[in-house]
């Protein structure tokens, strides 16, 4: 600038404003025509509205980004007064906080009912999330990335393409990186080139994606005539190839997936069986309200999540501590008032359990209505891990599975390493032996029931995440509990544990085949069988105490 | 001193029966036979209400032929052999005009011989399976061309759906349903490989391998949707692992037939937004009478934040219906009242007209709505003008010919070609 001249300086400045009135002068017509685009959203049907998303992306407006987003995020609406569309912040405030979709600034508020939505449906949803993956590919996130190149994948088309070609060159993060490199990939597949089709089959055979292996299966295909509809057999052997490789790992991943299915099932199990491990296992008192008092469990988690509001993940975390306590003190409430007077009478014991569930069924029936309650899941237990695009693991699964074990391993130091463990053990094995040895058998009953039925309130806190909560909860998992510990061996938590598991792999290795009923009835009648050859179950109580049973 | 006692007792008898009998001169008895307890209540005990609060409306316009109503309510318990008890007991001993009643198909088909052989009337307000049409029945819910074939015709020409899941609960209805899809799917030239149909239990929670498979059929690359009969409680676990298993409605959207407005009030909705469901009713359509009624049934149930859903419409059509035959017949004589139904018209909740068909069903729009955040409907199509009910399936083979006319065929199971009438044959 020093170097210039003061004459060409001036001159320099004037360009400079010209150029500015110009920019202005352009702005605000492409500001007309967003406007009155955006006007004809009000009434526009579905398939006009994507024309109109359409034209509104390539405005290049500054405020089509944010705009376009909150059409997506169902906050764009219209004043019903003066028919001008506005965008809000938050959807939930009421009023609501309007916002200018030019100037991108506070527009006052108005209520609710003054306001139209400008609504969108499935295929509307779609196209905008599309146009916004442009967007996307500027964010610093790289996993706003990965969503935006996989949102472009799913129509490429010659300006998505030059896009992606463009990214790739500037982008760091290597698994965004290999996903533009399938999408260039299935790109050129359709180019004619030889050498660049083979490279992009080699690229693709390194993916597991379902889409690449499509996309590869269509170069095999055969036209009515029978002649190949792909042309050149070098690709076409490649593309076998590749297909069969591919094919081989999507089996191999959907066999962890299924294993892991099979433990997942397994562990749910395995928590509603420790406690009537305990309870049905240690004691020998058949609780048919076991079930019941998971259900009681599961209504804590709701009662929790209701009078925390806005801390849905702490409540969860809350919930365990309070279901173990609601339950466990219903155990020992169970055991003193009515338990205690029918040990050693096992059919009284079933009836009489079997009544209580009624009562405790009845009692949340009238508490909290017929009607099943929504436990919100915790946004860090919905959504699931993914490892590759074969294989991915749901959140709540595998916190489920983590959960068992942790529980698991607690009751087994308590067992094992406490001293009420030592004495529920005792009790266990030598009633009256224990009774000469100072411990106060009744207080260790009570105890031992308190819990076993504690810990059916914490399986029933899991529950509350994978199932309906509603009176009828317990029903429906009280036979597969009692299943788990016959199998298992009674008095094993050992046992309970395998058991558990091995049910739940086994049940899902059949269901792909059979269906979720035959599966079912197969596990029953195997059990069945085993139980024939086994009486006593995986793991059977040996030495002197297992005589007396 | 027993003695005394048994004439005591015959005393109160008498008293009770003669009160009976005054009570049933100036009363026009309509029983209710809906469970309220048991695995149905959560669905069926809104209806019961509904149908109070109908009677209650005709009572204060000064009730019927110069007669107050009166409901008799029994409780079935989810229980379907005791339905047919319930159902003798309304008819043979509490001798009512008319019966409000069921939901499951099972439940119908249990009632049906008793309606059948005390001559009685039901009012069956719940999207069902069609193939029956009886002379005791009049059906004022959807049969599967007012439900079922609309939505697929839909997501076949609108969204472009061409691979189809097929997945219901394990019993009558969603097995004659989507029997019957899955001729209308291969009459429309969709390839037999392009449809799956599978079945779970009631009550189904664990729903991983199930999702997984759908997700794996529906990325062959072509659209893909699934056509749910899923029943009750299980829906919530399915779609949850639906959105676990990150299956949006924008890739795979399910259209479900059996969850409403009622059924999403119990459930965390956000995974379910965008998903699809097909009624004759959706609680969101503003219209003036549709207003008139939700605030109606706030007001009765005392519960401002209770839902309205499909089958309670179908009541109120049903109990209008009922009303304007008896005024018409000038008695509640089932036979008398039977002549006079079909023909009749009533409005409908959301615009339109409801007539009575001679096959004893009705006409009905048809609407797909899609889920939204609040547990409300975004309706996306609707059908122009209504749809007549079809009790028997076009697509099956072993019902197209068949005709169910109660006017001039007096028959609701009439063969066209061989011109006979069996089954419900009536004379």
């Amino acid at each position: 600038m020093k170097l210039l001249p003061s004459g060409g300086r001036r001159l320099f400045v004037l360009l400079l404003a010209l150029w500015g009135v110009g920019t202005v002068h352009a702005q605000s017509s492409n500001d007309t025509s967003f406007l009155s685009m955006l006007g004809d959203l009000r009434e526009a049907t579905y398939s006009d509205k994507e024309d109109i998303v359409e034209r509104l992306s390539q405005t290049g407006h500054p405020s089509v980004r944010l705009v376009l987003t909150a059409f997506l995020e169902d906050r764009l609406y219209f004043r019903n007064g003066d028919q001008k569309v506005f965008f809000v912040k938050s959807a939930e405030a009421e009023p609501l906080n309007l916002i200018d979709p030019l100037s991108l600034k506070d527009a006052g508020s108005a209520p609710e009912d003054s306001l139209t939505k400008i609504g969108t449906n499935n295929g509307l949803r779609r196209a905008l999330r599309t146009t916004l993956a442009h967007f996307g590919l500027s964010s610093p996130d790289a996993a706003a990335r990965l969503d935006a190149v996989r949102d472009m994948l799913r129509s490429l088309d010659d300006a998505t393409v030059a896009l992606l070609r463009e990214q790739i060159g500037v982008e760091t993060n290597s698994r965004v990186k290999k996903e533009i490199a399938k999408g260039l990939a299935l790109a050129a597949l359709d180019g004619s080139d030889t050498k660049e089709r083979l490279d992009a089959v080699a690229t693709l055979s390194q993916s597991v994606s379902q889409d690449a292996r499509n996309r590869l299966a269509l170069l095999l295909d055969k036209s009515p005539e029978g002649n190949f509809v792909e042309g050149d057999e070098k690709v076409r052997r490649a593309a076998a190839t590749a297909v069969a490789t591919i094919d081989q790992w999507r089996t191999f991943y959907s066999g962890i997936e299924t294993l892991f299915f099979g433990l997942s099932l397994g562990s749910v199990l395995v928590l509603i069986a420790i406690g009537l491990a305990i309870t049905f296992g240690v004691m020998g008192v058949i609780n048919m309200a076991h079930g019941e008092l998971m259900m009681l469990g599961a209504y804590t988690t709701y009662v929790v999540q209701v009078a925390m509001p806005g801390h849905i993940g702490v409540s969860i975390l809350a919930a365990i501590p309070s279901a173990f306590i609601v339950a466990g003190l219903t155990g020992v409430l169970l055991e003193r008032t009515i338990i205690r007077f029918l040990y050693g009478r096992p059919l009284e014991t079933l009836l009489a359990t079997f009544g209580v569930s009624l009562i405790l069924q009845q009692c949340v029936r009238s508490i909290f209505s017929a009607l099943n309650r929504s436990v919100v899941t915790p946004e860090w237990m919905s959504g699931s891990l993914q490892l590759n695009d074969a294989l991915a693991i749901t959140y709540n699964r595998l916190y489920i599975v983590i959960f068992t074990l942790i529980v698991f391993a607690i009751i087994l130091v308590v067992l094992k390493r406490t001293r009420i463990g030592l004495d529920i053990r005792a009790v266990s094995q030598n009633r009256a032996m224990a009774k000469a040895m100072g411990i106060r058998t009744e207080w260790v009953d009570a105890m031992t029931f308190g819990l076993g039925s504690g810990i059916a309130g914490v399986a029933g806190v899991a529950l509350s995440q994978l199932t309906n909560v509603g009176p009828n909860l317990g029903q429906s998992y009280i036979i597969d509990s009692f299943m788990v510990v016959v199998f298992g061996g009674v008095g094993n938590l050992w046992g309970a544990l395998i058991g558990g598991m091995l049910m739940g792999i086994v049940n899902k290795l059949l269901e792909p085949y059979s269906g979720a009923v035959l599966a079912k009835i197969f596990v029953l009648v195997a059990l069945i069988l085993f139980i024939q050859i086994r009486p006593r179950g995986l793991f059977p109580q040996t030495g002197r105490s297992a005589e007396d049973k | 001193m027993k003695h005394r006692m048994m004439l005591m007792a015959c005393l109160l008898l008498a008293g009770m029966a003669s009160s009976r009998v005054a009570t049933a001169q100036d009363t026009i008895k309509v029983g209710v036979l809906h469970s309220l307890s048991g695995t149905m209540a959560i669905s069926e005990t809104t209806l019961k209400d509904t149908i109070l609060m109908m009677i209650d409306e005709q009572n204060k316009k000064g009730g019927l032929l110069g007669k107050k109503l009166q409901a008799v309510v029994v409780d079935p318990a989810s229980d379907w052999p005791l339905f047919a008890e319930k159902a003798a007991q309304l008819l043979e001993k509490d001798k009512v005009a008319v019966v409000f009643g069921c939901w499951t198909s099972v439940s119908r088909k249990s009632v049906l011989p008793v309606f059948e052989k005390d001559n009685g009337l039901l009012f069956y307000p719940v999207q069902y399976e069609g193939e029956e049409s009886s002379k005791n029945v009049i059906y004022t819910g959807a049969a599967p061309n007012q439900q079922a074939i609309p939505a697929v015709d839909y997501l076949m020409k609108e969204v472009g759906v061409k691979r189809w899941v097929l997945e219901g609960t394990d019993y009558v209805y969603p097995r004659t349903t989507n029997k019957i899809l899955e001729a209308y799917l291969l009459a429309k030239g969709v390839k037999a490989e392009d449809i799956t149909i599978n079945y779970t239990p009631f009550g189904h929670s664990d729903w991983q391998t199930r999702v997984a498979a759908i997700k794996k059929f529906g990325s062959a690359g072509k659209k893909t949707a699934v056509v749910s009969t899923i029943n009750g409680d299980a829906n919530v676990p399915f779609y949850k692992e639906l959105g676990n298993q990150k299956i949006s409605a924008e890739d795979i959207p399910v259209v479900a037939f059996s969850v409403g407005e009622e059924e999403l009030s119990g459930l965390d909705t956000k995974p379910l937004v965008g998903h699809l469901a097909a009624w004759n009713y959706f609680e969101s359509l503003s219209t003036p009478a549709n207003k008139a009624f939700i605030d109606q049934w706030h007001t009765f149930i005392k519960k401002p934040k209770r839902t309205t859903n499909d089958p309670m419409e179908a009541h109120y059509i049903g109990f209008n219906l009922w009303v304007k035959a008896v005024q018409k017949a000038g008695t509640t004589d089932v036979e008398k009242v039977l002549a006079a139904l079909p023909g009749l018209e009533t409005p409908n909740l959301t615009g339109g007209i409801a007539r009575m068909l001679p096959n004893h069903h009705i006409t009905k729009p048809v609407y797909i709505g899609e889920v939204k955040a609040d547990g409300q409907f975004n309706v996306v199509w609707k059908s122009t003008g209504t749809v007549p009910g079809d009790a028997w399936s076009d697509y099956l083979p072993a019902s197209k010919d068949i005709d169910a006319d109660w006017v001039t065929l007096k028959c609701g199971n009439y063969n066209k070609v061989t011109k006979k009438c069996s089954g419900q044959n009536y004379k």
